[in-house]
C-alpha cells in the first residue's frame, strides 16, 4: 500500500458502525468517537463499562463498542462507584451533562470526586438541558434565553453558571481535572488528549480524573451548526476558561506506593 | 457450626449477608437500623469486600445497582425515610432486573416519625413505592434467626429471578438480641452471563431499563416482567401457622405484632378461645390462597399491625368477602398490646356477634 492511500480519518474500532440520534452540528458524537478512540489507543475496549446518563447521551452505550450501563438522572457517578468497587479491574467512565452532573446530582458528583473513586468522568456541558427541549441547566450563561429563562438568566434570582472543574479543584483527591471544548478541530485535538490522560490514568489505577468539554448543542440554540460551534467560543469560554486545574499524576504513584 | 450466638437481630442480619457471599455493601446510617454499617464497617475489609458508607440513600441505591450489574452480590439497608429515598433506584433496578437484596428496619412515620420501631412501610414495600408496574420480593422476619436466615435465601431468590429482595423488619426486630444459630451458606450458584465485566470474547452487554425501540418495546418488556412475577407467585408461598387447624379466631400478623399476637394466641386458647395465628413470611407475593383457605374454616379474622391498615387490605383480597375480617391497628412506634388482642376478640364473644369488621 502506498502512503497515499492509507486512509488518515476512519471510524475507530470502538465507534459502533450506526447513525446516531444526535442532531447535526451537536458536540455529543465527536465526543463519542474521541472516547472511542482513546479506549482503543490504550487496548482497555474489552474491559470498559461506559454509563450513560439520563440527558440527550442517554443511548450513548449503543454507539460505543464496550458494555454499556444506564443510571438513574444524576446517579452515574454513583453507579460508577458500585461498579468500580466490585470489579476494580474495569475501566468505569461515567458520561454525564451539565444538567445530571450538576444539578439533579451534584451530591454525588462531588462525593464521588472526595472518594478519589478510580474512575472518569465525561462531563459534557452545553448550557442547556437538551434532552427535554431547552431549560435552564446550571450552567446556562448569564442572559441567556431557554424555554424556562424566556428573558434570560437573571443571576440575581437563580445565580450564576456553576463552574464545575473550579469546584472540584478545591477538593484534593482528585489526579486530574481539566476543561476543553470541541468547537474547532484543533480544539477536539486538545480533548482528545485530554480523554486520553483521563483514560490512561484510570488504567494505571491513579483515581478519579474529570474532563468537562464545552460543547455544542445548536438545536436548543436555534441556531446553524456553524453558529452554535462560535456560541461556544465566544460565549461559553468567557465563562468557562479553558484550563488545566489539576494534573498531577505523579503524587498519586507515590501514594498508591506508600499505601 | 451450628453454635448458639446472642446478637442483635440487625447484626445476624449482616453477618448473614458475609455468610450469603455479599461483599459489596453500600448504605447511608439512619437509626433504627445503624448496628448493620457499623457492623460492615468492621467486617467487609475483614473479608475483602466493600463497605462505603454513601452521601445519600440515592447514591446508595446507586451504587448497589452498579455492584450488582457487575455481577456480584450487593446489599444496602435503611429505615423508612431513607427507604423513600432508595424507590428511584429500586424503580431502575427493577426495570434493569438486577438482583440485589435490601433491607427496611422499619419505624415510625410519616416524615421524619420517630426511631421507634413500626411497620407503616407495609404499602411502599409491598406496591412499589418508585415509578412503573414492578415488584420487589418482601420476606418478613420476625427474629433476630429469620433475620438471618431469609437474609441468606434473599440473595438466592435475587439471583435465580434477577429481582430485588428486601427484607422487611422492625426496628424492635432489628434492635432486639437473640440467641441465633447462623446459617450455612447455601452453596447455590448462579450463572450470570449478562453482567458488565467487559465484552471480552463476547458481544458487548447492555443493561438499562430505557426500552424505546421498536415501538411495543417497553409493553413487551412489562410483560416479560410480568410473566417473571407471575412465576414467582406460583412458587414463593411462605407461611407460618400456629394452632391454626382446629382455630375459630384468626389472627394474622408480621413481624412484632405477629410475636404478641402469638401469645395472645395462647392466653385466649388458656381462657377456652380457639384462636390461631396466621403469619405471612412473604409478604409479595403474598400467600392469598392460603390465607383464604386457613381464614373460611376459622371464620372470623383480626389483623394485628403495626400500621393503621395496610396489611389488612391484603388479607381483604385473599379472602374476598367470604370471610369477616377486624383490624386492631397501632402506630408511631406503639406495639399492640396483648391485652387489647385478647379484649378485642372476647368482646365479640361475649356480645355474640353477628358481624366481624374492621371500620
Ligand atoms: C428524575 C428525573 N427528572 C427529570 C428527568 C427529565 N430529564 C431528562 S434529561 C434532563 C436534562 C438533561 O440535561 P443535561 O444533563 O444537560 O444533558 P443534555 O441533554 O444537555 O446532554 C431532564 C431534566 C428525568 N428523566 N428523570
Ligand atoms: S438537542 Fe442538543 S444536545 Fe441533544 S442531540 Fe440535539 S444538539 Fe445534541
Ligand atoms: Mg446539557
Amino acid at each position: 500500500m502506498s502512503a497515499k492511500t492509507i486512509p488518515m480519518y476512519k471510524r475507530p474500532k470502538g465507534l459502533t458502525d450506526v447513525r446516531t440520534h444526535y442532531c447535526a452540528g451537536c458536540g455529543h458524537g465527536i465526543i463519542h468517537k474521541l472516547i472511542a478512540e482513546a479506549l482503543e489507543e490504550l487496548e482497555v475496549l474489552d474491559r470498559t463499562i461506559l454509563i450513560a446518563p439520563v440527558g440527550c447521551a442517554v443511548l450513548a452505550y449503543k454507539y460505543i463498542e464496550v458494555d454499556g450501563l444506564e443510571a438513574a438522572h444524576g446517579r452515574a457517578p454513583a453507579v460508577a462507584t458500585g461498579l468500580k468497587r466490585a470489579l476494580p479491574d474495569k475501566m468505569v467512565i461515567s458520561y454525564q451533562g451539565d444538567g445530571d452532573l450538576l444539578a439533579i446530582g451534584t451530591g454525588e458528583t462531588i462525593h464521588t470526586a472526595n472518594r478519589g473513586e478510580d474512575i472518569t468522568i465525561i462531563f459534557v456541558n452545553n448550557a442547556v438541558y437538551g434532552m427535554t427541549g431547552g431549560q435552564m441547566a446550571p450552567t446556562t450563561l448569564e442572559g441567556q434565553k431557554t424555554l424556562t429563562s424566556p428573558y434570560g438568566r437573571n443571576p440575581a434570582e437563580v445565580g450564576f453558571p456553576i463552574r464545575a472543574c473550579e469546584l472540584l479543584d478545591t477538593l484534593e483527591s482528585p489526579v486530574y481535572i481539566e476543561r476543553t471544548s470541541v468547537h474547532n478541530p484543533a480544539s477536539v485535538r486538545k480533548t482528545k488528549k485530554a480523554i486520553l490522560k483521563a483514560l490512561k490514568y484510570q488504567k494505571e489505577g491513579l483515581g478519579y480524573s474529570f474532563v468537562e468539554i464545552l460543547s455544542m448543542c445548536p438545536t436548543n440554540l436555534g441556531v446553524e451548526p456553524v453558529v452554535g460551534a462560535d456560541w461556544v467560543k465566544d460565549a461559553m469560554i468567557p465563562w468557562f476558561p479553558l484550563k488545566k486545574f489539576r494534573d498531577r499524576p505523579e503524587e498519586k504513584k507515590e501514594e498508591k506506593q506508600a499505601s | 457450626m451450628s453454635k448458639t450466638v446472642l446478637m442483635k437481630g440487625n447484626e445476624a442480619l449482616a453477618e448473614a449477608a458475609i455468610i450469603a457471599g455479599c461483599r459489596q455493601y453500600f448504605a447511608y446510617p439512619i437509626t433504627p437500623q445503624n448496628e448493620i454499617p457499623a457492623y460492615m464497617s468492621r467486617r467487609m475489609p475483614e473479608v475483602g469486600g466493600t463497605f462505603l458508607q454513601a452521601e445519600s440513600e440515592l447514591a446508595a441505591i446507586s451504587m448497589v445497582l452498579g455492584a450488582a450489574a457487575g455481577g456480584v452480590r450487593a446489599m444496602t439497608s435503611s429505615s423508612s425515610p431513607g427507604m423513600a429515598l432508595k424507590q428511584e433506584g429500586i424503580s431502575y433496578i427493577a426495570g434493569s432486573e438486577l438482583p440485589c437484596v435490601l433491607v427496611n428496619v422499619m419505624r415510625g412515620g410519616p416524615g421524619l416519625g420517630a426511631i421507634a420501631g413500626a411497620q407503616g412501610d407495609y404499602f411502599q414495600a409491598t406496591r412499589g413505592g418508585g415509578n412503573g408496574d414492578y415488584r420487589t420480593i418482601v420476606l418478613a422476619p420476625g427474629s433476630a434467626q429469620e433475620l438471618a436466615d431469609f437474609t441468606v435465601d434473599a440473595f438466592d431468590l435475587a439471583d435465580q429471578y434477577r429481582i430485588p429482595v428486601l427484607i422487611l423488619a422492625d426496628g424492635y426486630i432489628g434492635q432486639m438480641s437473640e440467641p441465633v444459630v447462623l446459617p450455612e451458606p447455601t452453596g447455590k450458584t448462579f450463572e450470570k452471563p449478562w453482567a458488565l465485566t467487559g465484552a471480552k470474547g463476547r458481544s458487548k452487554n447492555i443493561i438499562a431499563s430505557l426500552k424505546l425501540i421498536p415501538d411495543n418495546a417497553l409493553e413487551e418488556h412489562n410483560l416479560h416482567l410480568q410473566e417473571k412475577y407471575d412465576l414467582i407467585s406460583e412458587n414463593i408461598r411462605r407461611i407460618d401457622t400456629y394452632h391454626t387447624d382446629n382455630a375459630e379466631w384468626l389472627i394474622v400478623a408480621y413481624g412484632t405484632a405477629a410475636r404478641i399476637a402469638r401469645k395472645a394466641v395462647d392466653r385466649l386458647r388458656d381462657e377456652g378461645v380457639k384462636a390461631g395465628l396466621f403469619r405471612p413470611l412473604s409478604l409479595w407475593p403474598f400467600p392469598d390462597r392460603e390465607l383464604h383457605e386457613i381464614a373460611r374454616n376459622a371464620g372470623k379474622v383480626l389483623t394485628v399491625e403495626m400500621s393503621m391498615g395496610q396489611l389488612v387490605e391484603d388479607v381483604k383480597l385473599s379472602v374476598n368477602g367470604e370471610v369477616e375480617v377486624d383490624l386492631y391497628g397501632r402506630a408511631g412506634g406503639a406495639v399492640p398490646a396483648l391485652d387489647d388482642i385478647i379484649e378485642r376478640i372476647n368482646s365479640y364473644e361475649r356480645e355474640n356477634h353477628t358481624h366481624v369488621q374492621a371500620s
